[in-house]
């Protein structure tokens, strides 16, 4: 509870100190800031504790409105470290338009502010305000450039897909209201477990799951995705590509653990297809994409894919979860941190603006390798990790042609995340090579770190969730 | 209140209120002025409200009255930044027709 009204709290102060004047602290008093508040879900997360029963002890606030348990503060602490990483990008990406600097931190706070509702809420309409905060500051955050068409167009695009699909998950939350009386978690799986429901309960269901699969852009609802991501600023891409969309899966899959006690079979099938098609059809896409924003919009596509295999074992596959979520969004910070260095100041984005990087600025490269190597799942980076524990889990409940499905897509991948890392190696450099800003190499250096260093101890992440 | 609701019955709030939702619903599909579609989105959310508010009787239960609130804050909030993302639009094409935004393929 009070890591939402401090991170609120925070994105106000970062609004108040540009009117004093203090355009210089703001990001790193947002950075101390942030360190302090993780530091507090941190304390948060050890005093929660075990009962008597050795069952996870839950903290509630306002009326169950907020509950605090492990699932909530494990990724509430991931949320933090994506926000930090991106807010220590953002004076360097916004150079030319120092007034606006505040708004840009303030905002990403609020959208942090946002996710953190998303995962530690107790009743729905906390659920919902969480994930309109989060819409909304996103809405704005691509349309931020009004000059450029490309980001008004994706910012346009964003919000009437947004907004259509908050519309479809309103209904069913609706739906679910009218079937249970209630919005509160605990209320409704009550009403689940008696079995007792009207048939609007389960429409309520499939309209919610349609609402966040837009969120997280799972095929058949991902036409979105790919323009929206090429058009927003390279730092808005960042940020939807791993916290908006590691917020919205979390979100996505505490809730259906909550109200999905007494529908499996049919959803199942459903969610499968879901995956499998997501994998498929992102990949595939991936391969023949030159602009690389818009080739690491379908790569994310395809990890949605694979993060919905948690869907197939809810009870176990928690850790795995939020271990996928945490390599996957740290390689692509990483990644962005190098796509940010490059593309700033030129026209587009295409696979050969990274010709010769390994050869102008190899730190940048190996980073950028290092970050599609852990995303294509190759071993000692954790994204391969993150792989296995899902396909072992996977493996484990009999879902054999899902784990093959995703083994094919693993490979295919491949394909287009070495054209990158081959375009780097194998070619010659075509412009003069620019110094790297310092904030962008701390960042990459420290996320790609991060993720070397959850692969080598996946413990200490994978059993974070009790 | 009751009295209506029992003679109307609940069933025939949800036909409504789906009705109305199917009617914005294919106003986002098929209008291409953003005005119009941002009204349409605004059918979809105000069908919604009409539901929570029929269930909110049904159930004699005042959370679904004051989840109204929240939505209508929520849409409004969501209409200023729509129509704020339009303003730059048209300051761009002097245009507000969809299917002029057309820069972005792969």
């Amino acid at each position: 509870m009070n890591t939402l009204i401090a991170i609120a709290g925070l994105g106000i102060v970062c609004l108040i100190a540009e009117i004093f004047n203090l355009r210089k602290a703001i990001v790193p008093v947002t950075i101390i800031g942030l360190m302090a508040i993780l530091g507090l879900t941190v304390n948060d997360y050890f005093g929660l504790g075990l009962d008597s029963a050795n069952t996870e002890r839950t903290e509630a606030f306002y009326n169950n409105m907020i509950v605090n348990n492990s699932y909530a503060m494990a990724f509430t602490g991931l949320f933090i470290v994506l926000t930090i990483f991106l807010v220590a990008l953002t004076p360097e990406f916004h150079k030319n338009h120092k007034a606006k600097l505040s708004d840009f931190v303030a905002i990403k706070l609020f959208l942090l502010a946002g996710a953190v509702a998303m995962v530690s809420f107790g009743n729905l309409a906390m659920f919902f305000l969480g994930i309109e905060v989060l819409s909304i500051a996103l809405y704005v955050l691509a349309a931020s450039e009004p000059k450029n068409i490309k980001s008004n167009e994706a910012g346009m695009k964003y919000f009437l897909m947004g907004a259509f699909a908050s519309g479809i998950l309103l209904f069913g939350i609706a739906l679910i209201y009218g079937a249970t009386g209630s919005f509160d978690n605990t209320a409704i799986y009550a009403a689940v477990l008696t079995g007792n429901l009207p048939g609007w309960f389960f429409m309520g269901i499939v309209m919610l799951s349609i609402g966040l699969l837009f969120k997280i852009a799972a095929v058949p609802f991902h036409f979105w995705a790919p323009d929206v991501y090429q058009g927003s600023p390279a730092l808005t891409t960042a940020t939807m590509s791993t916290l908006a969309k590691v917020a919205a899966m979390a979100a996505f899959f505490k809730l259906m653990s909550n109200l999905n006690h007494t529908v499996p079979g049919a959803y199942i099938t459903i969610i499968i297809i879901v995956s499998i098609l997501s994998m498929t059809v992102g990949n595939l896409m991936a391969l023949k994409q030159d602009s690389v924003k818009r080739m690491l919009a379908f790569s994310g596509i395809s990890h949605a894919g694979f993060m919905l295999m948690v869907f197939l074992n809810p009870m176990v596959m928690k850790g795995v979860l939020l271990y996928y979520a945490a390599a996957y969004a740290l390689a692509g910070i990483a990644a962005f941190a190098v796509i940010l260095y490059v593309t700033s100041g030129k026209e587009n984005e295409d696979v050969y603006q990274f010709n010769g990087l390994g050869k102008t600025n190899p730190l940048m490269a190996a980073v950028l390798t290092c970050s599609l190597l852990s995303m294509a799942g190759i071993p000692i980076f954790s994204g391969f990790f993150g792989k296995f524990f899902l396909f072992e889990n996977v493996l484990e409940n009999g879902f054999v042609y899902v784990v093959i499905a995703g083994v094919i897509n693993s490979i295919i991948s491949v394909g287009y995340y070495f054209k990158l890392i081959l375009a780097m190696y194998n070619k010659d450099a075509t412009g003069e090579a620019v110094k790297v800003p310092v904030s962008y190499s701390i960042v990459a250096v420290a996320a790609i770190l991060l993720n070397l260093a959850i692969g080598l101890y996946p413990d200490a992440v994978l059993h974070l969730i009790k | 209140m009751e009295n209506i609701l029992q003679e109307i019955g609940i069933d025939n709030y949800i036909y409504l209120s789906a009705l109305l939702f199917c009617v914005g619903a294919f106003g986002v599909l098929y209008r291409r002025n953003a005005i119009v579609m941002f009204m349409s989105i605004e059918i979809m959310l105000n069908a919604v409200n009409l539901l929570l508010v029929a269930f909110s009787t049904y159930h004699q239960d005042a959370a679904g009255q004051v989840f109204v609130f929240f939505s209508m804050a929520v849409a409004a909030a969501e209409v200023a930044v729509g129509l704020a993302i339009l303003v730059a639009v048209y300051r761009n094409i002097s245009n507000i027709d969809i299917d002029n935004l057309k820069k972005l393929k792969g």
